[in-house]
């Protein structure tokens, strides 16, 4: 079963490398985000490349009032949906958010509110067709508040807390929730940050999401050390964790 | 963002720190505020793709493939894809490269910005000779597409112009069509310089395909022998019964060099050891076999980062071309030179190029090239490439820039006669020098100072 599948904020280097793997699957794809022409020389490549139907629109994560429509739009192009993918996400300025709640309240629309509002139009409709999956990626950032991120992070991980909650609800459908948390990624948000170790290429985390689909696990740390390390992160007690520089 | 890092090209000489960035959306592939250079896979071997803190742009994620047309084989893309890329795509529906350098790890608009050439020069000119048309964008952030028939001028000093008129953004291409994704090869054991010589330029032993093998340690008599290897496309009735799908290859597993070679190890004891066994084995090889394509046109490639194996002082590929009146007499001062200085250098390549293209800095010229690695193992190395230098200029002849990182500003201009047409195509699109490397600098390409 290879049915079409929604990329939401399908521009980003792990994005593209998670819909270039559905796409050698056999996957047709919908790739939604805001920078139009990306998104015609994404779906481009792909269809030259793995000669799937690939079509795109404009989606933007943060304008709730309008995900209804564009989900309705989506489903009426591509036919129905086997599958969601979650790829937006705003990595956004700590510093300027802990001075001005305007770039903080853009960190949490985008990476968590904006999340719950196109995921729960689209777990709406999954669980009336009683299959499909959903793929929400989040990060490892969410795992544990640290002080130089915790918009972000709290915003990813209030993201993942969503995803247990559909994955609950959904699982008497038959519907798929798979929780990806990537560790760090070459791409063009961490490119020159000081500091990152271990770190994966786009094309390997795109890959592991595609194949999460044939494993069971529902939360996947990608690479998969990464559990591992959050495991110890979470692990160091609150009187102790509050006094490290992190 | 951007960082600062020290970087160096495939000859790991020279080193340099730069400002790199990389974009990954193509309205975001636009020149730097700063002075900045393109660099694609980083597989030239000098400094052309260096910019000592100045800017590099790295063009690796701007790699779609934006059309194709499966009837004429015409195919759109970024800039940033690479030919292993498409061949992987391609391949498989019966399209191959018209024109291929010697390894596939090379990025498009790498491969027209050095105009490189392949086995099959003498027969299809350089890799220009497959563009349809090519985009760049320009110091002014101005978008022109300009191809030979459109805004030749422009075109023929982007080709082989070293990123210097421009970012190359995206290009079209034909490709060539194939029945099966390999190659009918033969070689022959060529005794001596004369006799390599006559096999690379009688029409008897010529294919699609010819380059030869050459030794460059062996004096005397036998000075100049070869492994004269020649090949073309097979159709399907070529191929063994035992091959099922004609158009797949089997899959190369690639090994990794993963630590520099001592100093010491490759001397000219093991290399001429190691070129004696190689010219034994390949001149064993008698009458046609069938090899597929990545075995016959990329044979480096099967041992990644083998230019570790010249330890980590890194190595120069001199790469010369000699013009045919003097070929001969030209090969055989080098190969003087080279067999009296017990340089180690395996893998030396000899080949016959043919016409000059209307590139004004391309490299090929009618006549023979030669290609050597010389390990950088000492401060002789550079007075002795010099002496080279002296040989290919009284010749006639010229380098390869793609592969150079020390060749001198007056050599330069007197072996790139066409060079000031270049700089008023250059001035007329980057009067500022926005774009710039330290290839350029060490050049004096831009033409003032």
């Amino acid at each position: 079963m290879s049915g079409p599948v929604l990329i939401l904020g399908a521009v980003s280097a792990i994005a593209r490398a998670t819909a270039s793997a559905l796409a050698a699957k056999g996957h047709s794809l919908y790739l939604a985000g805001r920078d139009m022409d990306e998104l015609s020389r994404l779906a481009l490549d792909i269809k030259i490349r793995y000669g799937v139907n690939v079509r795109f629109g404009y989606f933007d994560g943060g304008e709730y009032g309008s995900h209804g429509k564009f989900q309705q739009d989506v489903l009426a192009q591509m036919g129905g949906l086997e599958g969601v993918v979650a790829a937006f996400g705003y990595l956004g300025d700590q510093q300027a958010a802990v001075r001005d709640f305007g770039e903080g309240e853009k960190i949490i629309r985008i990476n968590f509110t904006g999340v719950c509002s196109i995921l729960s139009h689209c777990a709406n409709y999954l669980e009336t067709e009683k299959k499909g999956f959903i793929i929400g990626i989040t990060s490892v950032a969410g795992d544990r508040g640290r002080q130089s991120n915790y918009f972000y992070g709290a915003a990813k991980g209030g993201m993942s807390l969503f995803m247990q909650g559909l994955r609950n609800r959904l699982f008497p459908t038959g519907v798929r929730v798979i929780t990806i948390k990537p560790g760090f990624v070459d791409t063009s948000m961490t490119f020159g940050m000081q500091g990152l170790f271990l770190v994966a290429s786009p094309r390997y985390v795109g890959e592991r999401i595609a194949r999460s689909l044939e494993r069971r696990k529902d939360i996947v740390y990608i690479p998969w050390f990464w559990q591992y390390i959050m495991w110890i992160i979470r692990m160091i007690p609150e009187p102790l964790f509050k006094r490290l520089k992190l | 963002m951007n960082k600062r890092e020290i970087i160096t090209s495939w000859g790991r000489y020279p080193r340099s720190a730069c400002l790199l960035t990389r974009p990954e959306r193509y309205a975001m592939l636009i020149p730097s505020d700063d002075i900045c250079i393109a660099r694609g896979q980083g597989r030239s071997y000098g400094d052309c793709a260096l910019n000592t803190e100045h800017s590099v742009i790295l063009t690796e994620r701007v790699n779609r493939l934006l059309s194709f047309d499966d009837k004429r084989g015409i195919l759109r893309a970024e800039a940033g894809v690479t030919l292993a890329e498409l061949l992987e795509v391609f391949v498989p529906r019966g399209w191959f490269l018209q024109v291929t350098p010697g390894t596939k790890h090379v990025s498009l608009g790498g491969c027209i910005a050095a105009d490189v050439h392949g086995k099959n020069h003498h027969h299809d000119g350089t890799f220009s000779s497959s563009l349809l048309e090519i985009e760049l964008v320009l110091a002014d952030g101005s978008y022109r597409r300009c191809s030979p028939a459109k805004d030749p001028e422009l075109f023929w000093a982007t080709v082989g112009g070293m990123g210097l008129t421009g970012i190359i953004t995206e290009a079209t291409l034909k490709l060539r069509p194939v029945e099966t994704a390999y190659i009918v090869a033969r070689h022959y054991g060529a005794r001596d310089l004369d006799e390599t010589i006559r096999f690379l330029d009688e029409a008897h032993w010529d294919d699609k395909y010819t380059v030869a093998w050459i030794d460059c340690l062996v004096k005397g008599g036998q000075m100049g022998r070869s492994i004269v290897m020649a090949g073309h496309h097979a159709i399907p009735e070529d191929l063994p019964t035992t091959v099922r799908s004609p158009l797949i290859a089997e899959k190369r597993g690639e090994r990794n060099l993963h630590f520099d070679l001592p100093k010491g190890i490759l001397n000219s004891w093991t290399v001429k050891a190691f070129n004696n066994i190689y010219y034994r084995l390949q001149s064993s090889k008698k009458g046609a076999f069938i090899t597929d394509y990545d075995h016959f046109f990329y044979p480096l490639d099967g041992i990644g980062n083998w230019n570790r194996m010249y330890g980590k002082s890194g190595f120069i590929q001199y790469q010369c071309v000699i013009p045919l009146a003097h070929s001969l007499q030209g090969l055989k001062l080098l190969l003087e030179e080279l067999t009296g200085s017990r340089r180690p250098s395996f893998l030396a390549v000899l080949k016959r190029m043919g016409k000059e293209g209307p590139g004004l800095l391309s490299f090929p010229d009618e006549g023979y090239t030669l290609a050597i690695d010389i390990p950088l193992t000492d401060p002789e190395v550079f007075p002795f490439l010099d002496r080279l230098d002296d040989i290919v200029l009284k010749h006639g002849g010229r380098i390869y820039l793609a592969k150079d990182a020390r060749l001198r500003e007056e050599t330069f201009r007197a072996m790139y006669p066409r060079l000031s047409e270049w700089q008023k195509q250059k001035n007329a699109v980057d009067p500022d020098s926005r774009f710039a490397s330290d290839m350029s600098r060490r050049l004096g390409m831009a033409g003032f100072p």
